[in-house]
């Protein structure tokens, strides 16, 4: 059982359901960064895919210390709720010097379910500075269904977010985030370890909802981000609060009124 | 010496369908191999509109085509809509 500090506010859930990612900076102690280090050079062994992940890595494990973290432990239950399966681990590395980028991609395939997800947590180690590259995110892009590196002529957005960060920073993202990994013009070899997690319940309200009355929490919904056509964002809007309706069970939900004016469909028949 | 020409292709993703609407994403590929484009590598446009491209001499080749939304998933989202592919020629010894 996760403490209440540790869950996610829904002003945070809000933030991951428009953005499709929350970053926790420098959240993972200096001591396990050095170790975790140490492991991923050497390589850490996962588990098959669907096992419980409080038994996919030995509790003494650096990865298995990590995502005992209590912080872990609440942006965990937050997202995908308690006892989720461990889908697949990977070692990210960019070699010093690797001038090309990855594709921009969203991972696995396209991926139609409406509205559960899966989370993956991506986790750095050690500092990366802009020249090292970082993970690259495009927010509010998890939404949009593509399959894989389909998109990977875009090269650029208005908005991205390259992950510059201190060592220790984790992020969890929706599965459907585009990303890829930037070109590391360092002397130095980049690390990132990522994870995927399967919910095994359903996504409501599994957060701390003291805050869920919000003002805050419509802002961070009708958000727009800068690389958003003018009428496809606000198409993002309406399926962010679709999603929201279903995080909260509240199907009367609405950022503005795009959803309301929808759905009036009036049944009274009026006679003069 | 002869003088050789290459392509280089500009691809500008527009906020509407509009020409000189403004520029949301962009990606280079230099025929010259001048210049070696990849993902992330840039924060700001080439260009404000696809129109200002024009006054710089690229040439559009192609504009995507206006596709109204399949019935069903008019609320789907998914690749950038308004796409604008423009070429220029740059000479290359050789």
């Amino acid at each position: 059982m996760v403490d209440r500090e540790h869950l996610l506010t829904s002003q945070q859930m809000a933030t991951f359901v428009a953005a499709g990612y929350l970053r926790f900076d420098a959240l993972v102690p200096d001591e396990i960064n050095r170790a975790a280090m140490r492991e991923m050079e050497t390589g850490i062994r996962g588990a098959p895919a669907g096992t419980p992940l409080a038994q996919a890595y030995p509790a003494t494990s650096t990865i298995g210390r990590i995502l005992d973290l209590p912080e872990i432990q609440g942006i965990i239950t937050s997202l995908v709720g308690p006892g989720p399966l461990f889908d697949h681990h990977a070692i990210h590395v960019r070699q010093a010097d690797e001038d090309k980028a990855q594709a921009l991609h969203a991972d696995a395939i396209i991926d139609t379910r409406v509205p559960s997800f899966d989370i993956q947590l991506m986790y750095y180690p050690h500092d990366v500075p802009l020249e090292m590259g970082g993970t690259l995110v495009v927010p509010g892009s998890h939404l949009r269904r593509i399959n894989e590196s389909d998109i990977g002529r875009y090269q650029n957005l208005r908005g991205q977010v390259p992950m510059v960060c201190k060592a220790g920073t984790m992020l969890a993202l929706h599965h459907g985030i585009w990303h890829c990994g930037r070109q590391n013009k360092t002397d130095r070899i980049r690390y990132m370890f990522k994870i995927r997690l399967n919910p095994v319940v359903r996504q409501v309200r599994l957060w701390n909802t003291d805050d869920l009355d919000s003002p805050e929490v419509s802002r961070q919904l009708g958000k727009g981000f800068p690389w958003y056509e003018a009428a496809s964002g606000r198409l993002e809007i309406v399926n962010r609060s679709k999603l929201w309706r279903y995080l909260t069970g509240d199907d009367t939900f609405d950022t503005g009124y795009w959803l309301t004016r929808l759905e009036n469909v009036p049944s009274t028949l009026y006679r003069t | 010496m002869v003088s050789k020409q290459r392509q280089q292709v500009l691809m500008l993703y527009l906020s509407n369908s509009a020409l000189d609407s403004s520029v949301i994403g962009w990606s280079l590929y230099d025929g010259a191999g001048r210049d070696a484009h990849t993902t992330g590598d840039s924060d700001t446009p080439p260009y404000a509109t696809g129109l200002d491209a024009l006054k710089d001499g690229w040439r559009l080749l192609q504009m995507s085509q206006m596709i109204p939304p399949y019935p069903g998933d008019e609320y789907g989202t998914s690749f950038l809509k308004h796409e604008c592919i423009f070429e220029r020629l740059e000479s290359i010894d050789g």
